[in-house]
């Protein structure tokens, strides 16, 4: 028997296939763009008794994320699934999941943030809530994103990690594209992912109390922990990639690498820019340039480590960022780069190029002219606006 | 089925679930409204809370009120927590994965958190016919932030945004009929309820247990601190509300109205204002308006009642 087959579908479908092969109790969410396809599908599965799962259709995101939390605090395994205003309308209540430690998972289909009202792809939703304390991936393709929920449910339901996970796919750019995809085996997912156990329930037999406020006398402890335990997902982070591997033969970092070792040049990027980027990236080695690409996979916890040690060698970092920290130093993901690298001795210079929002494409060319000119008197550029004769 | 000469007080189950040495005021009525429900539900109970005094009073870290399994989350979404803990029971039995057994799931929410800010979730709850109970404790104000008005503080009550001016005195709009508002939602058990009537009380909780689906119960929880009485009135003010008409007692079981707590002839709305800080700055002829709106509203409630 093949143990595994290759599909040709649309990549929200193959997320809705992987969810109902993690074989989800409870799911909840509210429409938005475009998330839309991925909750359509689970509410079919559900319908057609394909999923044994309660799919409860809320009245608001706000709604969504709550239902989860209650249903995630009794034991049951849940998944919402939201995108832009979504995400800010349940943004209150993400830090108080992760501050619960209630592995609830998440596909963030990344779209911005209004105004204007665009509901096209970008970073900005999940900028707005970087610090909520939620485990946070971002996929560079479909396949990646198949794989990543099984990995989500693994690590979020760790007894030593228990945290939610986000995971960030581009909206519309991956969302809706046809991908030919490498499925897994139902055999094959019920032996990496066996039923959720969970620690603490909500259960008469044993009377927790789940929400307690603080006073100052513990609140930066529990603040403390909350970041330790974070932090110390680490090391589960890379054992779930590795344990992923040996199922699936696909291997993931929290920092992805191409051509890192000799480049002098290093593009820096998320999610589906990378796609390009390394196209871009194999057209100018071929051209002789000595650039390469650093993928950043992990977001929270940020792999300040291994990113540091993947780009020492640079010159120069060329950081991609697809959200604009407004009235601030550009971008998020430079300002965390900027951080990271403060300490080291003969940092890369970093050049910051804010592109790709409100659904703009960026090209193998535009990689291609980012690499070749230069940014004057700023740390930042908001890349290819209208008239600027330098991009297309 | 039960009704409230099924409870008589020493039938009331003797065993604590909201444990004493939370943080309440002195003579707080919420706190003894959640007291006597939390008997009825007794242990084979979920409670989801919204974010207000009663939680503040009860979930201090590392200390708990709770004897049954409580969880808070946040100030607007008790109702959409409790329907995630129902769903997630049920899918759960359904699996296998729980023992089979009846455990109540309940939202608790002050009169802010049900019908203002809270209201979003809890008709998107009762539309989707959670099985699932939802009391809320009104105090007729934001009492845990420090008593400003809701949508639920009577007219003219003086909070500290509705405050008492020149160009305006106390609360400007009338009380948001939350009751009705379940009514509409055709949910099988809608009632009110007030501890002052801890018998009646007990019976609707026990009947808004067992219903099949959302129930909704409205307590009137008089609150010393926010509206300016002594601690040892609480229970009196409570029956004076029922007695004056303010705050009617009745049920609504599949769709039928039952006054069941009735008073032969109204007390004056005077004799339950006059106790009370927040109505001092009243006129007599005010209250005479205020106390002609009580009235002809009781009447549409009998009419109501008697209708079938
Ligand atoms: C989203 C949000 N807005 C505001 C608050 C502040 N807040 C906490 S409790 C509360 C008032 C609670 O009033 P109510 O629901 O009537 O309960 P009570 O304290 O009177 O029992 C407010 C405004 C909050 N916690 N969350
Ligand atoms: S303010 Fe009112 S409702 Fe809140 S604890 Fe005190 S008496 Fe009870
Ligand atoms: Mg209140």
């Amino acid at each position: 028997m093949k143990m595994t087959e290759r599909a040709g579908m649309e990549v929200s479908f193959a997320a809705a296939e992987a969810v109902k092969l993690c074989n989800v109790d409870v799911i909840s969410a509210y429409p938005i763009t475009p998330q839309t396809h991925i909750v359509e599908r689970l509410a079919e599965y559900v319908a057609n008794g394909e999923l044994d799962a309660e799919f409860v259709p809320v009245e608001s995101e706000h709604s969504a994320l709550s239902l989860c939390m209650g249903s995630q605090a009794v034991g049951a395994r849940s998944f919402t699934c939201t995108s832009s205003q979504g995400l800010a309308l349940m943004s209150e209540l993400l830090y108080i999941t992760s501050g619960m430690r209630l592995p609830v998972v998440m596909i963030l289909v990344n779209r911005s943030l209004s105004s204007p009202l665009s509901i096209w792809n970008d970073h900005s939703d999940v900028m707005s809530i970087r610090d909520c304390g939620w485990i946070q991936f971002f996929v560079h393709n479909g396949q990646e994103l198949y794989d990543h929920v099984f990995m989500a449910y693994k690590l979020a339901e760790n007894a030593d990690v228990l945290m939610p996970v986000i995971i960030n796919v581009d909206g519309f750019t991956l969302s809706h594209v046809f991908e030919p995809l490498e499925m897994i085996s139902p055999g094959k997912i019920e032996k990496y992912l066996p039923p959720y156990v969970p620690k603490y329930v909500l259960h008469p037999d044993d009377p927790l109390t789940m929400g307690a406020f603080t006073l100052p006398s513990y609140f930066t402890e529990a603040k403390k922990a909350h970041d330790e335990v974070l932090k110390t997902s680490y090391g589960h982070i890379l054992n779930t990639f590795n344990s992923w591997a040996q199922v699936s033969g696909r291997s993931y970092h929290p920092v992805e690498k191409m051509y890192a070792e000799d480049a002098e040049t290093l593009f820096v990027v998320m999610g589906s820019f990378a796609e390009t980027a390394g196209e871009a990236v194999e057209a100018m080695r071929k051209q002789g340039k000595k650039v390469g690409l650093i993928a950043i996979r992990l977001w929270r916890p940020f792999p300040f480590e291994d990113f540091c040690h993947a780009v020492t060698g640079a010159k120069e970092l060329i950081v991609i960022d697809r959200a604009l920290s407004s009235g601030g130093p550009g971008g998020p993901l430079a300002s965390e780069i900027r951080s990271a690298l403060y300490n080291v001795e003969n940092r890369p210079q970093i050049r910051n190029y804010i592109a790709g929002l409100g659904g703009r494409d960026v090209t193998i060319e535009d990689y291609i002219l980012m690499h070749d000119n230069s940014i004057q008197g700023s740390d930042y550029e908001i890349y290819g606006l209208k008239g600027d004769e330098t991009s297309a | 089925m039960h009704s409230t000469s099924v409870y008589a007080v020493k039938t009331l189950p003797r065993k604590e679930y909201f444990a004493s040495g939370h943080r309440a005021c002195p003579g707080c009525g919420e706190a003894l409204a959640v007291r006597l429900v939390q008997k009825v539900l007794g242990r084979n109970v979920v409670v989801a809370a919204a974010t207000g005094c009663m939680e503040i009073v009860s979930s201090p870290f590392p200390q708990t009120s709770w004897e049954v399994p409580w969880i808070h989350v946040a100030f607007e979404n008790a109702a959409a927590v409790a329907g995630g803990v129902e769903k997630g029971l049920e899918v759960l039995k359904r699996k296998g994965k729980i023992k089979e057994q009846k455990i109540s799931v309940v939202a608790m929410a002050g009169d802010g958190g049900t019908a203002d800010i809270g209201l979003q979730a809890l008709s998107g709850a009762m539309e989707r016919g959670h099985d699932m109970l939802f009391v809320c404790y009104d105090n007729e104000a934001y009492m845990n932030t420090g008593v400003q008005r809701s949508s639920s503080t009577p007219f003219g009550a003086l909070t500290t945004t509705s405050p008492v001016g020149t160009q305006q005195k106390g609360q400007l709009t009338h009380k948001k009929n939350m009751a009705e508002i379940a009514v509409a939602h055709g949910i099988p058990y809608v009632a009110t309820a007030c501890p002052s009537y801890p018998l009646d009380l007990a019976a609707k909780v026990q009947k808004g247990m067992d219903a099949d689906g959302p129930a909704y119960i409205h307590i009137l929880s008089v609150c010393p601190s926010g509206w300016g009485i002594s601690g040892d009135a609480t229970i009196k003010l409570g029956r004076l509300a029922v007695q004056s008409g303010a705050f009617p007692l009745y049920e609504v079981e599949n769709g039928k109205y039952k006054i069941t707590v009735d008073v032969e002839e109204l007390l004056p709305l005077e004799y339950y204002f006059k106790p009370q800080r927040r109505f001092r700055h009243l006129s007599k002829e005010m209250t005479g308006q205020i106390e002609e709106n009580v009235r002809q509203k009781w009447q549409e409630l009998k009419k109501r009642s008697e209708g079938d």
